[in-house]
């Protein structure tokens, strides 16, 4: 790896990172509190402070963000900086990855193990017999051995045109990256305007299917281990959408004002990445999650 | 918002100090002073400073916590605590000392000497470093704040099973998933900063095949923090809403199951426990060296060991529980994969051994430090050999056998790295000999009352007394006296290096030359003694 080697920009002193240790130290605190507080139907102060806290949080990430766009902005970093951040991007990512795999080993141990065992398979014929006698093992769990039912969620329909979509964003977000890169500005400014039009109607889509879920098919977060996979499933990834969508909301008024050259552009890098990995763990979510 | 405005300020400041050189030279000889240097610093040694205090304050708060549990374990019956307390004691215990203690001195340690080893200006991403570190003030306030919580604080154990922690834990649960949560997000940040400062900011020069093996054991530990620290995520996130939004992850009517969780737990915990060892493997390769004046023995397979370990740290997390049932196929994998680890480490011990070997070696305290080491972690490391078998470790699971051996590896091996790690570089950050009349009444009246401490706990454990218990058949009760005295004994002494390290931070002591050590090689011993506030603002060039 050949590396240059300029003086490397040592920030000063800086503020933001004790206020955004403050605004964690009040989401936990607001946030550990209101989950008792929701479970005992009780009145407390968990809500205000958990808000306060991601208030306090939000100030800090635009007033951090805005410090290092003005450095950028004013040349003080180097092509190694932009190694260093790129690279950091990519081992969040990964951590991301393993987030999602912990999930996902939840459901494959779940569907392979968990269920069987309980319908007596492997060396468990007396765990059946005795402990959940008629229970029979499927994939989706619809029937729990608690006797707790549900309706599975087809794959054709809305889960299908969901991936066509997030699909189609990652193409159209990456014709505005080429665009970014030829310094074609409209071509850039539209197909980014078009990746975050189709990751908003995703959204709206999942919402719709929630409450079709909800209403509908009875299935919820407590319908058993098949509910839980699914709605823990989807529900983070629909988190990391809608943060996707925010960054990428944020990159199109950046380049509104001008931000960015063909050469330089990490935060734009940086959201793309981020929004490519979430279209690929849909993929994931979409072939084990639904389809098999 | 005035202090808003006042880093607003200096961040023009250091805009305006780009154009003009005058200005930027003046801005890099200026240290901070008062509480502000703390709280808003970029400085890797600042960091480091602030990560090695909170790591030893928590030591010295888990290690009361410990004292509590030897009290009330001194003798049989119940006398001093009652048992939901005791609960709580070796829960928190065990979470402060590995959160807070180990793992925050091992990047305190990084912080100070990754930069300087390595030939770097500062870490690659120096604000998110201090938003790392000021995350576990907040962490274990609410982790210990939620002890006077009524109905106490989490008392799971540190490995928080289900069902104890879903169906069974008390209303502290919520606040312990949720500082567990920001412990990780500190964590995951502090080891990003850790592996893109080693990709991108060595000096030129400073090849792979050159790095200080501290700076490649830590390289190899971050990928391990960024691997695992989201699983522990994951599975707390999954306790939360077991027990609080109605899901059965780990629960057999809703189809789930509480094995899983030791499966999801585990599997983030064996990693876990080598984060805790490798950095210390690092330290003891740094200065066994320094002190036998010979080079390292087998730098490349120390290197390739290392990574062995760290990949074989997956595929070994269910030997932690063998006794769960599992088809025994799975026993077997997980023992043999469990015995292949003691191969990579047996190449370290016979690494360290190989370069005493024949070298003009010297006692100074960081080499005793190493030496006891090398020996008391090998002793962890053999018990731990012991308990890879399967078949008697349907004997040993859940007594203080396994406390005796986890406490091996980790108090006389990560402990006593970080203390070996304090002493030799001590002198290069302070620029004053540390009080080594002090530090020898440390070193040994460490080495005997921990011996005292965890050595009995061996046949106890083979005898069968269970662990995370208030009290126990009176057959015990001689060896559990020793070991309570011990304790006490090892706690006491602690109290000597709090000394001694309040006289080195008052600056006491005769100056130390730049190299501190005879023997003693790496770029951070070419620096001045005390290393000044910035290294290497342009790298130097490495041979």
């Amino acid at each position: 790896m050949q590396q240059e080697y300029e003086r490397y920009y040592v920030p000063a002193q800086s503020i933001w990172p004790i206020v955004g240790a403050v605004a964690l130290f009040l989401i936990a605190v607001g946030a550990g509190n209101l989950v008792v507080e929701i479970s005992k139907n009780s009145e407390g102060y968990g809500g205000y402070v958990l808000m306060v806290g991601l208030a306090i949080l939000i100030f800090m990430v635009v007033g951090w963000f805005r410090d290092q766009i003005n450095e950028s902005m004013s040349g003080l970093y180097s092509a190694q900086l932009g190694r260093s951040y790129r690279q950091a991007m990519m081992w969040f990512i990964f951590s991301e990855v393993m987030f999602f795999a912990a999930f996902f080993g939840a459901l494959f141990y779940a569907r392979m193990i968990a269920v069987p065992w309980l319908g007596g398979s492997s060396n468990n014929a007396m765990t059946n017999a005795v402990l959940w006698p008629g229970f029979e093992a499927m994939w989706p769990l619809l029937t729990t051995p608690d006797g707790t039912t549900t309706t599975q969620m087809k794959w054709s329909g809305l889960p299908a045109i969901n991936t066509a979509i997030l699909l189609v964003s990652s193409v159209t977000l990456h014709y505005a990256h080429t665009g970014l890169e030829q310094n074609k500005r409209k071509q850039l400014t539209a197909m980014l305007g078009f990746t975050i039009l189709l990751g908003c109607i995703f959204l709206a889509l999942q919402v719709y299917e929630y409450i079709h879920a909800y209403r509908d098919l009875g299935l919820t977060l407590q319908s058993g281990v098949y509910g839980n996979t699914f709605f823990m499933l989807t529900g983070f990834h629909g988190m990391h959408v809608t943060l996707g969508t925010v960054i990428l909301i944020v990159l199109f008024f950046r380049v509104l004002k001008g931000h960015f050259t063909p050469k330089e552009h990490f935060a734009f890098q940086a959201g793309a990445w981020y929004w490519h990995f979430v279209d690929v763990v849909w993929v994931m979510l979409f072939i084990f999650v639904y389809i098999l | 918002m005035s202090n808003v405005a006042d880093s607003t300020a200096s961040n023009d400041a250091t805009l305006d100090g780009h154009h003009g050189d005058a200005h930027h030279d003046d801005h890099h000889d200026h240290i901070p002073k008062g509480i502000s240097r703390w709280l808003l610093t970029t400085n890797h040694k600042d960091i480091g400073t602030l990560y090695l205090w909170f790591a030893f304050i928590m030591f010295l708060v888990g290690g009361a916590m410990a004292m509590v549990i030897r009290a009330e374990l001194f003798q049989p019956g119940m006398q001093i605590v009652d048992p939901n307390f005791f609960n709580q004691m070796t829960t928190v215990h065990g979470l402060i000392m590995v959160f807070g203690a180990v793992m925050p001195a091992f990047t305190g340690l990084a912080n100070w000497l990754i930069p300087m080893m390595i030939g770097a200006p500062d870490m690659a991403l120096p604000r998110m470093n201090n938003w790392s570190f000021w995350i576990l003030p907040f962490a274990f306030l609410i982790l210990l704040s939620s002890l006077f919580m009524e109905g106490g604080g989490p008392s799971f154990g540190w490995t928080f099973y289900a069902p104890l922690s879903t169906t069974y834990s008390n209303d502290s649960t919520g606040l312990f998933v949720f500082s567990v949560h920001i412990m990780g997000i500190s964590s995951i940040m502090g080891a990003i900063n850790v592996i893109v400062t080693i990709f991108n900011m060595r000096a030129p020069g400073m090849t792979w095949m050159k790095m200080p093996l501290f700076v490649w054991t830590w390289l190899i530990t971050a990928f391990l923090l960024i691997a695992v620290m989201p699983v522990l995520a994951g599975a707390v996130t999954m306790v939360l809403t077991d027990k609080y939004f109605g899901t059965s992850f780990f629960d057999a009517a809703g189809g789930g199951d509480p094995v899983m969780f030791q499966h999801i737990f585990w599997f983030f915990g064996h990693p876990e426990v080598y984060i805790m060892i490798l950095p210390a493997f690092g330290i003891i390769s740094q200065i066994i060296p320094t002190f036998s004046r010979k080079p390292l023995f087998g730098y490349a397979s120390m290197v390739y060991a290392t990574a062995s370990i760290a990949l074989l740290s997956f595929i070994v997390w269910a030997h932690h529980m063998f006794t769960t049932g599992m088809p025994y196929q799975a026993e077997i994998f997980f023992m043999v994969a469990t015995m292949l680890i003691s191969v990579p480490t047996g190449v370290k011990v016979f690494n360290w051994v190989a370069t005493m070997w024949r070298g003009s070696m010297t006692f100074e305290i960081p080499m005793m430090f190493a030496i006891a080491f090398v020996v008391l972690f090998t002793i962890g490391g053999l018990s731990g050999l012991m308990l890879a078998i399967t078949p008697v470790d349907f004997q040993y699971h859940d007594t203080y056998f396994v406390v005796a051996h986890f406490h091996y590896v980790l108090v006389t091996g990560a402990v006593f790295s970080i203390m070996a790690a304090v002493y030799y570089w001590l002198p290069k950050w302070t620029g004053k000999m540390f009080d080594i009349t002090l530090a020898k009444w440390h070193f040994w009246c460490s080495l005997i009352s921990v011996n005292v401490l965890f050595f009995p706990m061996h046949f106890v454990g083979l005898a069968g007394m269970p662990r995370r218990i208030p009290d126990y058949a009176l057959q015990f009760a001689d060896f559990n006296k020793w070991i309570s005295i011990g304790g006490f004994a090892f706690g006491l002494s602690q109290l000597i290096f709090l000394a001694l390290l309040i006289k080195a931070c008052r600056k006491q002591g005769e100056p130390v030359s730049d190299q501190v050590w005879d023997g003693a090689e790496g770029l951070e011993w070419e620096i001045p003694s005390p290393a000044p506030y910035h290294t290497f603002d342009t790298p130097p060039v490495v041979k």
